[in-house]
């Protein structure tokens, strides 16, 4: 019989209140084959880790129990002290006793204690039959590919690159730079944003590591963590960007010009072209719905002008297949859009807009060459009222969380107002003023102090266009007074929402989201850029509403994270995974069909008869791939497949544990 | 303002929420309603303000303002809150813990006869409802 | 399809052109209703008190009543609309209140029926093209401002009537009849209610004064309402306010009616009197 440890630990508190520790240590300590039992009150603790390593090593300890926290807390710290003293890491078996038992019977101190002498029993009985395993190392592809080429994929992107690793750069638009590249100026410094965004732009044009696949998007990932296979989708961009010399004589004579969301309603773009004069890679891309020729008519004004002959309206989709070994998900937000807020006119007013169309105006390449104009009449307008919280903190009938940027943004804009209109005013209703980062408090003071906004406190209720004007009915709560404006331009700061298709990416990727579509990362805390998925990173707004200093923080931080995977020669996988007995397998296949992950594959036993070959059909499980969740061995009908760690026996056994203990507590 | 946990808490708060069936501490002051109450003028204090007396405990003072009268039950408040606080509940249950008490604004024999024969009935139907004890 | 009619008290004594032109309307259209064999006043106020579970028998006793008789009530007055809408909804939702209604009223009625408002009926049942093809009468492009009130509209999720922050029922049907629909921003905006009724404001009607101007500077040459007291509102305040632009307060009903060709004294249009303007756009009391 295998000699067995016990050691229950008290928390503190949170066990030992409620559960009688010393009890369940003594009830243990009369079970056969268990020749160690003690409490303790912090296991975890490197005292208590000692109390474990002394007892394998003086008493030959072939499995130990901890009963203590959930094993998501510390199953590792205590594998990982075992493994130290001499014993096989999963020879080690948590009894939870905490979430699972006295957190959840806090007033019945006896039951509670009946339910660990349980709970600890049967796990006794779990780790008396598990076998010394030993993970299976494979090799890692030493590649990563980044998704998403705004400025926190492309810092990644650069990050990972420059630490020797090749990394392929994803981007559905056909230039990167994303949102930062609408920006006009950034706060707290006001550096002009495509200033100091376009020399990263080329830089990662320019590095020989990193490809970038732009105007492309992954359709479908396969495999784990070291070991990804990716397909991805390049669409179509009408135009052949090999022979293409960036020379825009397509643009200039193309006679479709159609509204451009990069604009954000205030100008056009036409149906070939960048999206704005830095773009990379720096190649246009024919718009299929707003492109006449591709729509029927008779239009070759782009072909005929190309000096190269590069347009090919013949051109066709292209699907790849790559192999990386770590994902980088960088795919940004989007922004709540005018037309679901009712109160503010649904997105039909042209003097009211949304803050990026601000940036838009305010930018020396956008619509208005750097203007701020009303979208109206194209005046000079003296009188802008900013709406601060525009559908955010608003449980009931938009986001419920704080989008973070806008009181920032919106002190930018009506500091960059007051230096192109200086005769002009800005008015903004706030309900909180968020500015913690470095400098961001004294730059909202600069605003008020040295270029005159004046900050309301409340909401508004209500605008509508009153003559030429916006009539603003709002409230300034701290002088409990209802306030009407008469504005020229208001500009809303609208919330910051996860992309539209964020959980369809997420469900591709296999990574979790939030009630709201942004993604969720292994622990808000303590693992920000890390998700439930091996190899999967997150990093920027993909996770929630943040500025661009976090979102380039994050992305080191993932790069980081995957230099860490990458520079691995191999990598461990776990073993607890399933396993087959081909002796009882009969080759059914109904695991194969139950596995999520494909991971189980048909194989043939060919043996000699005689002088015939003979041939049986089993299966095999990839350890690479298998995530050991079990769905195949519920399937198996042959009690052929067994998940290491939690054989049939093993968990028949705990079940027979828990029934005996609970009867003899009668 | 004086605060203590006693007074934060009474028994006419939880009243209040009672009737109203709304909690108090959900409103957080942005004054959305203020800005959109049709009678915000008339009523001297402004609506965010009388819950924000109930928030600080100071139910006489809710009661006191002349803005529970002054409300017309419009809604308009509600159905932009953030929150879904229900403002006109609130100032539902102000107006019946002073009607019940016996403190109405209106008093029939004091309404003019004219009033009956020019008035449509729904007219007087509610004013009788929300004014009169 | 035939349904039970709510009239409520207002349309039986001082709205009576109410009554007769949606009772003529919905005829002309199609529409069978056929009144409730007893009714009370539905209260005229939905009650906010979550106590005040009395205040709801009235209306819970109506909506038992359309029931069991086996009909969708109908209903025109925006008071009666907002009161039996919400009794109902509480009524499906609120198992505790419905108990004690059963129980007090000896009807059992879980929130089964429906409440329908002749507009409704006019958008989803009929279909305003539809409408627009029985017209007989040309209205001469009148240009009309529709006035929403408060209870139609809200609260938005209870009465899903139409959009609260632009509803354009009314507007729809307007042009159906061949009125030219103004639009304007208060056209959502509360009258003043109960309050000029209480005396308490003894200063004008600053609400219905609001409303009546914004109508007007949007170039309307009429305000049509579907509530008695709003309407009472915007044609009192115009006493209120010396030299303002008053605009003919009609119910939408008397206008849909003319349309559909009742005559215009059982509409209630008087060309001598409030309704000078309006009658002499459209024709009616020309000497021929």
């Amino acid at each position: 019989m295998r000699k067995i440890g016990v050691f229950v630990c008290h928390c503190g508190l949170n066990i030992a209140g409620t559960v009688d520790v010393k009890r369940v240590a003594e009830r243990c300590a009369e079970i056969p084959g268990v020749v160690h039992s003690e409490d303790y009150s912090y296991m975890c603790s490197d005292p208590g880790q000692n109390l474990i390593a002394e007892a394998i090593e003086e008493k030959d300890l072939e499995g130990i129990v901890v009963a203590a926290c959930s094993p998501t807390m510390h199953e590792p710290t205590f594998r990982a002290a075992a493994e130290a003293a001499g014993l096989n890491p999963y020879q080690v078996q948590m009894a939870n006793i905490r979430e699972q038992c006295s957190w959840v019977h806090p007033d019945d101190e006896e039951e509670a204690t009946r339910k660990a002498e349980g709970i600890v029993g049967a796990a006794v009985e779990k780790v008396r039959r598990d076998e010394p395993l030993v993970p299976h190392e494979i090799p890692i592809t030493k590649k990563a590919m980044v998704v998403g080429g705004g400025i926190t994929g492309m810092q990644a992107a650069l990050d990972i690159a420059d630490a020797g690793y090749p990394v392929i750069l994803v981007e559905r638009e056909a230039t990167i730079g994303g949102r930062m590249a609408q920006l006009s100026e950034t706060f707290p410094t006001l550096d002009c944003a495509s200033c100091i965004l376009t020399p990263k732009m080329a830089e990662v044009g320019r590095h020989p590591l990193i490809e970038l696949m732009a105007y492309s998007e992954v359709e479908e990932v396969s495999g784990s963590v070291g070991n990804f296979r990716v397909r991805v989708r390049q669409k179509p961009t009408y135009v052949d960007w090999d022979a293409c010399m960036g020379c825009m004589q397509c643009q200039q004579q193309c006679p479709s010009e159609v509204e451009s969301e990069f604009e954000r309603g205030l100008g056009t773009k036409k149906a070939i072209g960048v999206d704005f004069p830095q773009a990379i890679p720096n190649r246009p891309k024919i718009d299929p719905e707003h492109c006449a020729h591709l729509r029927g008519d008779f239009c070759w004004l782009c072909s005929r002008s190309c000096p190269v002959d590069a347009i090919d309206y013949e051109q066709e989709e292209r699907i790849v297949e790559e192999e990386v070994g770590a994902i980088v998900l960088s795919t940004g937000y989007d922004m709540l859009p005018q037309e679901v807020l009712g109160e503010y006119g649904y997105g039909k007013y042209p003097d009211v807009i949304d803050s990026m169309a601000f940036e838009r105006m305010k930018s020396s390449s956008g619509p208005t060459g750097g203007e701020i104009r009303r979208p109206s009449d194209g005046e000079i307008p003296k009188e802008v009222v900013f709406i601060q919280c525009a559908g955010s903190r608003d449980p009931d009938k938009g986001q419920s969380y704080c989008s973070k940027i806008c009181c920032m943004y919106t002190a930018k804009h009506a500091t960059l107002y007051h230096h192109s209109v200086p005769d002009g005013q800005a008015y903004i209703f706030y309900t909180d003023v968020r500015a913690g980062g470095k400098g961001y408090e004294e730059f909202v003071q600069r605003t008020v102090e040295e270029d005159n906004a004046l900050y309301l406190r409340g909401r508004v209720s209500r605008v509508y266009p009153e003559g030429d004007k916006i009539l603003v009915k709002g409230v300034d709560t701290l002088s409990d007074e209802n306030v009407e404006i008469h504005a020229d331009l208001v500009v809303l700061a609208t919330a910051v929402t996860p992309r539209t298709d964020a959980r369809e990416m997420a469900r591709i990727f296999n990574v979790g989201t939030d009630e709201h579509g942004f993604l969720n990362e292994a622990h808000i805390k303590l693992r920000p850029v890390e998700t439930t998925t091996p190899g999967v990173y997150v990093a920027g707004a993909v996770r929630g509403p943040r500025d661009i200093s976090d979102a380039a923080a994050e992305a080191s931080g993932a790069a980081s994270k995957v230099a860490m995977l990458l520079s691995r020669e191999e990598m461990e996988t776990d073993p607890l995974i399933a396993e087959v007995d081909e002796g009882d397998c009969s080759g059914c296949l109904w695991c194969v069909a139950a596995c999520p992950f494909d991971a189980i594959e048909e194989k043939y036993l060919t043996r000699r008869v005689g002088d015939r070959e003979v041939s049986r059909r089993v299966v095999e499980v990839n350890v690479g791939v298998c995530q050991g969740c079990g769905a195949c061995t519920v399937a198996c009908r042959d009690g052929a497949m067994n998940l290491k760690g939690y054989k049939d026996e093993q968990i028949l056994a705990e079940v027979e544990s828990i029934c005996l203990i609970a009867g003899s507590q009668q | 303002m004086k605060l203590t946990r006693h007074g934060l808490h009474s028994e006419m708060i939880e009243k209040i929420e009672r009737i109203s069936g709304e909690e108090i501490s959900k409103c957080y002051q942005c004054g959305k309603c203020s800005a959109g109450c049709p009678v915000a003028q008339e009523m001297g204090t402004l609506p965010n303000r009388v819950v924000r007396h109930l928030q600080l405990g100071q139910d006489e003072r809710a009661f006191e303002a002349e803005a529970v009268w002054f409300c017309t039950s419009c809604h308009t408040c509600e159905s932009r809150c953030p929150k879904g606080f229900d403002l006109s509940r609130v100032m539902e249950a102000l107006r019946a813990v002073l009607l019940r008490r016996g403190e109405a604004p209106v008093r029939p024999e004091d309404l003019p006869a004219e009033l009956f024969a020019a008035a449509p009935q729904q007219a007087i139907v509610s004013c009788y409802r929300k004014y009169v004890s | 399809m035939k349904y039970g009619y709510y009239p409520g008290c207002t349309l039986h004594q001082q709205a009576e052109e109410f009554d007769v032109t949606t009772r003529e309307s919905a005829r002309a259209l199609g529409i069978e209703l056929e009144e409730l064999d007893s009714w009370q006043c539905c209260g005229a106020v939905f009650p906010l008190a979550t106590d005040a579970v009395i205040n709801l028998a009235a209306p819970f006793r109506a909506l038992a009543a359309a029931y069991e008789a086996g009909v969708e009530l109908v209903t025109v007055c925006a008071g009666c609309l907002n009161v039996l809408r919400r009794t109902n909804n509480l009524v499906q939702n609120d198992d505790e209140t419905r108990d004690k209604l059963v129980d007090f009223v000896e009807e059992d009625y879980a929130g089964e029926g429906r409440v329908h408002h002749l507009l409704e009926l006019l958008r989803d049942e009929v279909g305003f093209e539809s409408v627009s093809e029985r017209t007989k009468r040309d209205l001469n492009g009148l240009r009309i401002a529709p006035y929403y009130g408060c209870l139609l509209l809200r609260p938005p999720d209870e009465m899903e009537f139409d959009d609260a922050e632009d509803p354009q029922i009314l507007e729809n049907m307007l042009a159906g009849i061949g009125a030219h629909p103004v639009s304007y921003p208060l056209r959502m905006d509360c009258c003043g209610a109960y309050l000029p009724i209480g005396e308490l404001e003894e200063r004008r009607n600053r609400a219905a004064v609001a409303v009546m101007r914004s109508a007007s500077a949007a170039g309307a040459e009429a305000i049509v309402t579907s509530c008695p007291l709003c309407a009472h509102n915007l044609e009192q305040c115009a006493q209120d306010v010396p030299g303002a632009e008053m605009l003919p307060v009609l119910y939408f009903s008397q206008v849909l009616a003319y349309a559909l060709g009742l005559d215009a004294d059982s509409c209630g249009l008087e060309p001598d009197g409030l309704h000078a303007g309006v009658c002499e756009k459209i024709g009616i009391g020309e000497v021929k």
